[in-house]
């Protein structure tokens, strides 16, 4: 493949699932979880030590934060704070207290706003995800109504198709949602300028960050579908007697598809990225708002709070996605 | 008469109540003058032929000849800016030129059969094999949904698939080669076509399977369906063929029947291909004979005191993902005497290449050693090793994957040399040795500059033995080194390295699955099946008295030449 | 098509000679030339300075005159893109080096010495991927506060996740290529082998990401600029360009959609060619 793409592929090996023994395929599902969770466990390692790397001692760095200024405190004005988020003890002990937290819910506490960081997050998750879901959707969709049509069908049509996918591809979440919200918001009234929470506010935000999506999706499974076009099996069908939209849509499709599945945990990913800027852009509820004013105000336990939430939800939904694969294409793949 | 084209049509018969319309021997399929051409290029230039009910034609050619195209055109399958014109282009009355898509839909599946090869790619891996069986059936609305899938295990059934409601439910890739090239053709007769065309139908078969394959459609043919073979292969076309068209170039250039034909060709291009095929016939003569009689070899006496290089019970295991230990070579052992070739033999997952990797020292056996002139060879440490690397060379299969891409010839050759006993010094002195090892093998100092992407296959395995050659090198093991190549090529290339044993004494551990070549090449002989020797002697030996019921199979399985009837 | 011309391994001005390109690859190469030289020489291309302020002119839509417009200062909007230039594509290539060296330093050793040391390297890569490479940067900057150096080093570090998947899976490749195997069985020692034909031919398509990366580098720089997290205005670089711009969105939107108008060019004509590359260097290697 020419792009970017496939070597995104998460590394997590995708393996048969025999016909007969179930057993072994319940070893293996087994397997996939329970690597899953290490990844989940490592993740949180990482947000841990992001927390102590910050420059100078923690508890200075809080309570300059705090009071807005920077100076040196004493200890008698460090202690409470030391004691409030347990910066005294053994790191051993705070590790463990961190990521056994993080799998009871607890994400921390917040630097600047003293109370927990899930409260900090809150609800402010929610939108977010169906801004994402709700992308992840739509992208899929537009990209494999223009691969279907346009796909080997003369190198005009073809051609364009690509060229359309690759421009959409490279565009920037905020260029998109400016334009859309100028063009469809502001000169041309349709949809409210501030998203808010309403439907018809969600259209715009999806779109923003559907579009970007829509032509990687549909660049990756292009070059899957003229691969697979040129297969004999392609030929053996088309000698069957099945004509062309048979063909692509009950043979090709579903092996042109299958970079693109692979690709969609990554992309869950990518789009809570854009999510941040799309809410920001249309002004709608979500975590954005809350992750840039935490990342000016440089409250690290919040920012790593939401970064090591979005790496769970991106790890599970890998998780899903490798076990659907399986399902999909059981072959076996040499790793 | 005409073709029932109608899709609405149920077809409840099976093939032994369709009434025939056609008594055997009468063409079915006419076609005069067809002209295939793609932009400039014209690939087919004019071609005459018929395929008669309850025959066998045969188009035989080598790569380029046009006959792959031949074949997609008869299914109106040419592909994308394909011109195609004919005088005459007929199945049984219908004129195929005129017909639109539509049309063609209909006939494709239901009055022509197709066959490609290598079900492993001829069949969509994701769909399980009932529905690509069904495929056709479905589409020319054959039966209901409870009818089909019993049609289905009928038609496994026939063509031989043990077991055929489980495996109608598998997938391709879950079913051996040679069932599933028969799944791939029980979908191309689904229907009871009258014409079946199979493009290289046993291509990618072991010779057992190729034989049954070869049995099938031959079964075919007795039911009284015309058959239009297409192959590269003499002796396949010899066991199935009546009548056989040679193409060259997009020209026939003989016609006739199959027997005929191949007992006394007229025209020289099949006699080449003819003269092309190694065998037992062949044994000590040049496969490549232009029009005069060539000289037996004159070879070497070999030298039978020590053996040079000595496998001794070798052993070879692999885990497979599922953590199943699979052995893939079970104590081998086995010797090369100086001068000499020894054949190793065998079809696929038989260990062959393995052996010879493991003799090669590029893999490390679990049991077992091998020695070079009675001296440690894979017991050696790698650094110790490696000096002593220039007295065994390879020869691989697939000569452009073993070039660096961004090399030229010269600097292949330069760099093999390099490695010899006396490396050239200076650039003057390398260019002359790398000049000198192209001439040695047939090629010339216009082929220094050429990237191996420039050159034919021939001529990369040319370079391949040359940079083989290079290092002056005792021993050369040769793995499957035509087994990619065209019949006449494959005989040039063979024709070379028995000139250059003769020449300079090298000793070959030959490796391949095709027993012809085997028995042109070899002095010695191992049969191997399943990681174990089951036979081991004189090449003579093994191919006229075979003790080992296996090789007995193979020699039965193996379609000769003279089988024309 | 138009040919492609096949590199042939005697390359150099020979083949570019044949090299025959189509319309799109042509427009790549002029937008790059004109970046090139709006870093290097951004007074050849503009007429004032970035910040000649006239506040007579200010807000000004796009006109003869001014083709970007002006922005709240009457500051000429495109003479301020033509000297961010510098910036900003030092940005890019500044976060491209860091994420390919990482990239580059931890392909090849998971790809060619294997075993445990890959297995190792690909679990720390996938706990890496888990973080999104606009969110990493985001935990960086929240730890080192915003600058020029802290986006270099944080879009660096997001991004390079995939680009050393990506080496991994091309050593690897590589690695099982059949002249490597001929290499060693010429009697050529390993260090050898890797230098002169696994090194070389794992690079040679990873220069086509390296440049597709560049273009991804900048978009994600001006990402972070544009929630005001990068450099700050009223420095010209693109992204500081769009942070400024946002208040004016509904007024003066070419303030916003210009810039980023740029920056969706640039990456567009630095990834066509990275695509173009990539082309040809598969054609030619097969």
């Amino acid at each position: 493949m020419t792009t970017l793409a496939p070597d995104l592929l998460p590394s997590v090996s995708t393996r048969p699932l025999p016909a007969r023994t179930s057993v072994r395929a319940a070893r293996r599902v087994g397997f996939k979880v329970v690597s899953a969770v290490l990844v989940l466990i490592a993740a949180a390692s990482v947000t841990f030590f992001a927390q102590l790397v910050i420059p100078g001692d923690r508890a200075t760095t809080i309570l300059n934060l705090q009071n807005g200024r920077e100076q040196k405190w004493s200890t008698a004005e460090l202690a409470p704070v030391n004691d409030r988020f347990g910066f005294d003890h053994p790191l051993i002990a705070q590790y463990l207290d961190y990521v056994g937290g993080f799998f009871k819910g607890d994400l921390g506490t917040s630097y600047t706003q003293f109370r927990p960081v899930t409260s900090v997050i809150g609800a402010q998750i929610v939108p977010s995800l169906v801004l994402t879901i709700g992308a992840l959707v739509v992208a899929w969709i537009i990209a494999l109504v223009v691969t279907l049509v346009t796909v080997k069908r003369g190198r005009f049509v073809s051609g364009a198709g690509s060229s359309v996918e690759a421009f959409t591809a490279s565009l920037p979440h905020y260029w998109v949602g400016v334009i859309l919200l100028v063009v469809f918001a502001v000169k041309i009234p349709i949809f409210p300028v501030i998203g808010g929470d309403g439907l018809w506010g969600t259209v715009l935000p999806v779109l923003t960050l559907a579009i970007p999506l829509s032509g990687f999706l549909g660049q990756v499974t292009r070059d899957e579908f003229d691969k697979v076009l040129d297969q004999p099996f392609i030929v053996t069908a088309r000698a069957r007697g099945m004509g062309d939209t048979g063909i692509r849509l009950r043979h090709a499709l579903r092996h042109a598809v299958l970079p693109a599945i692979t690709l969609s945990g990554w992309a869950l990913g990518a789009l809570i990225s854009g999510a941040v800027i799309a809410e920001n852009i249309f002004g709608r509820p979500g975590i954005g708002q809350v992750l840039v004013t935490a990342v000016n105000t440089r409250d690290v336990p919040t920012v790593s709070g939401i970064v090591l939430v979005v790496a769970a939800v991106y790890i599970v939904a890998n998780l899903l996605v490798d076990l659907a694969y399986a399902l999909v294409d059981p072959r076996l793949r040499a790793s | 008469m005409t073709v029932a084209v109608s899709r609405k049509t149920p077809k409840h018969e099976t093939s032994n109540e369709r009434s025939r319309e056609v008594t055997a021997g009468q063409p079915l399929l006419k076609v005069e003058n067809l002209r295939v051409a793609f932009g400039n290029t014209e690939v087919v230039k004019g071609i005459s032929f018929s395929a008669k009910a309850g025959r066998c034609l045969a188009i035989v050619g080598e790569s380029g000849s046009g006959k792959s195209v031949t074949a997609r055109t008869l299914v109106g399958l040419t592909g994308d800016g394909g011109r195609v014109e004919s005088d005459r282009l007929e199945l049984g009355g219908t004129d195929l030129r005129t017909l639109d898509e539509r049309t063609w839909r209909g006939i494709r599946g239901n009055e022509i059969g197709f066959v490609l090869q290598d079900a492993l790619l001829s069949l969509d891996q994701l769909r399980r094999v009932g529905d690509e069986v069904g495929e056709p059936l479905k589409l020319h609305g054959w039966g209901d949904r409870r009818s089909r899938p019993e049609r289905v295990v009928e038609l496994l059934d026939s063509v031989g698939v043990p077991e055929p409601e489980m495996r109608a439910k598998q997938r391709p890739y879950e079913l051996s080669g040679g069932l599933r090239q028969r799944a791939l053709i029980a979908s191309a007769i689904a229907l009871d076509p009258r014409l079946v065309i199979a493009d290289e139908p046993t291509t990618a078969l072991d010779v057992t399977v190729q034989a049954q394959v070869l049995d099938l459609l031959a079964a075919s043919k007795e039911r009284g369906t015309a058959i239009v073979l297409i192959s590269h292969d003499l002796s396949v076309v010899a066991r199935l063929a009546d009548e056989v068209a040679v193409m060259r170039d997009g020209e026939i250039v003989e016609y006739g029947e199959t027997s005929k034909v191949l007992r006394d060709p007229q025209h020289e291009y099949t006699r080449t291909l003819i003269d092309a095929v190694p065998s037992e016939h062949t044994r000590g003569i040049r496969l490549v004979r232009g029009t005069t009689p060539s000289a037996p070899r004159t070879r070497r006496p070999i030298d039978r005191g020590r053996p040079l290089l000595e496998g001794r019970h070798l052993t070879k295991v692999y885990r497979g993902p599922d953590g199943v230990d699979r052995t893939v070579v079970d104590d081998v052992s086995f010797e090369l005497f100086a001068g000499e070739t020894l054949g190793i033999v065998g079809e696929s997952g038989s260990g062959k290449t393995t052996t010879a990797r493991i003799a090669l020292a590029m893999l490390e056996p679990e049991g077992g050693d091998v020695l070079l002139r009675g001296e440690p060879w894979t017991t050696l440490s790698v650094r110790e090793r490696r000096p002593l690397r220039s007295r065994v060379g390879v020869v691989y299969q697939d000569p452009l994957s073993s070039f660096d891409p961004r090399w030229t010839v010269e600097r292949i050759l330069a760099d093999a040399l390099s490695r010899g006993p006396n490396p050239p010094s200076g650039a003057a002195a390398r260019k002359e040795r790398v000049v000198e090892l192209l001439e040695k093998v047939g090629l010339g100092a216009h082929q220094l500059e050429a990237g191996p992407l420039r050159l034919s296959g021939g001529q990369r395995q040319r370079v391949a033995i040359a940079r083989a050659l290079a290092p002056e090198p005792e021993i050369i093991v040769c793995d499957e080194p035509v087994s990619a190549l065209d019949v006449s090529v494959q005989a040039q290339v063979l024709d070379l390295l028995t000139d250059l044993q003769d020449d300079l004494g090298v000793s070959y551990v030959f490796i391949s699955h095709d027993l012809g070549v085997i028995h042109h090449m070899s002095d010695r002989v191992l049969v191997m099946k399943d990681g174990k020797v089951v036979e081991r002697g004189t090449a003579d030996d093994i191919f006229t008295r075979p003790q080992d019921p296996y090789t007995q199979r193979l020699l039965t399985a193996l379609p000769r030449l003279e089988q024309a009837s | 098509m138009t040919s492609v011309a096949i590199l042939s391994p005697s390359v150099g001005l020979h083949s570019l000679a044949r090299f025959r390109a189509r319309p799109s690859t042509v427009f790549s190469l002029v937008i790059v030339a004109l970046v090139l030289v709006a870093a290097v020489a951004p007074g050849l291309l503009a007429s004032g300075t970035p910040t000649q302020i006239d506040l007579t002119n200010a807000l000004a839509p796009p006109s003869w005159a001014h083709p970007f417009g002006t922005d709240e200062a009457g500051r000429d909007l495109l003479t301020r893109v033509i000297y961010g230039t510098r910036l900003s594509l030092g940005i890019g290539l500044g976060a491209t080096g860091i994420a390919m060296s990482l990239a580059l330093v931890f392909g090849f050793a998971a790809g060619l010495v294997g075993g445990v040391l890959d297995t190792v390297i690909t679990r720390v890569l996938e706990v890496f991927f888990a973080f999104p490479a606009l969110l990493a940067a985001l935990l960086v900057i929240a730890i080192f506060g915003p600058s020029v150096k802290t986006s270099i080093v944080a879009v660096g570090i997001g991004s390079m996740p995939g680009y050393a998947r990506m080496v991994r899976g091309q050593v690897i490749n590589v690695k099982q290529a059949g002249y490597i195997e001929a290499a060693h069985a010429l009697g050529h020692s390993r260090w050898k082998v890797i230098r002169r034909h696994l090194f070389p031919n794992a690079m040679r398509p990873l220069v086509a990401v390296m440049t597709l990366g560049v273009g991804q580098s900048i978009v994600w720089a001006s990402s972070l600029a544009f929630l005001g997290l990068g450099v700050p205005p009223p420095s010209p670089e693109w992204g500081a360009l769009l942070d400024a711009g946002r208040l004016y969105i509904t007024t003066s939107w070419w303030l916003e959609i210009l810039p980023g108008l740029v920056i969706v060019l640039v990456a567009l004509a630095v990834t066509s060619l990275g695509r173009t590359m990539q082309h040809r260097l598969e054609g030619a290697s097969r």
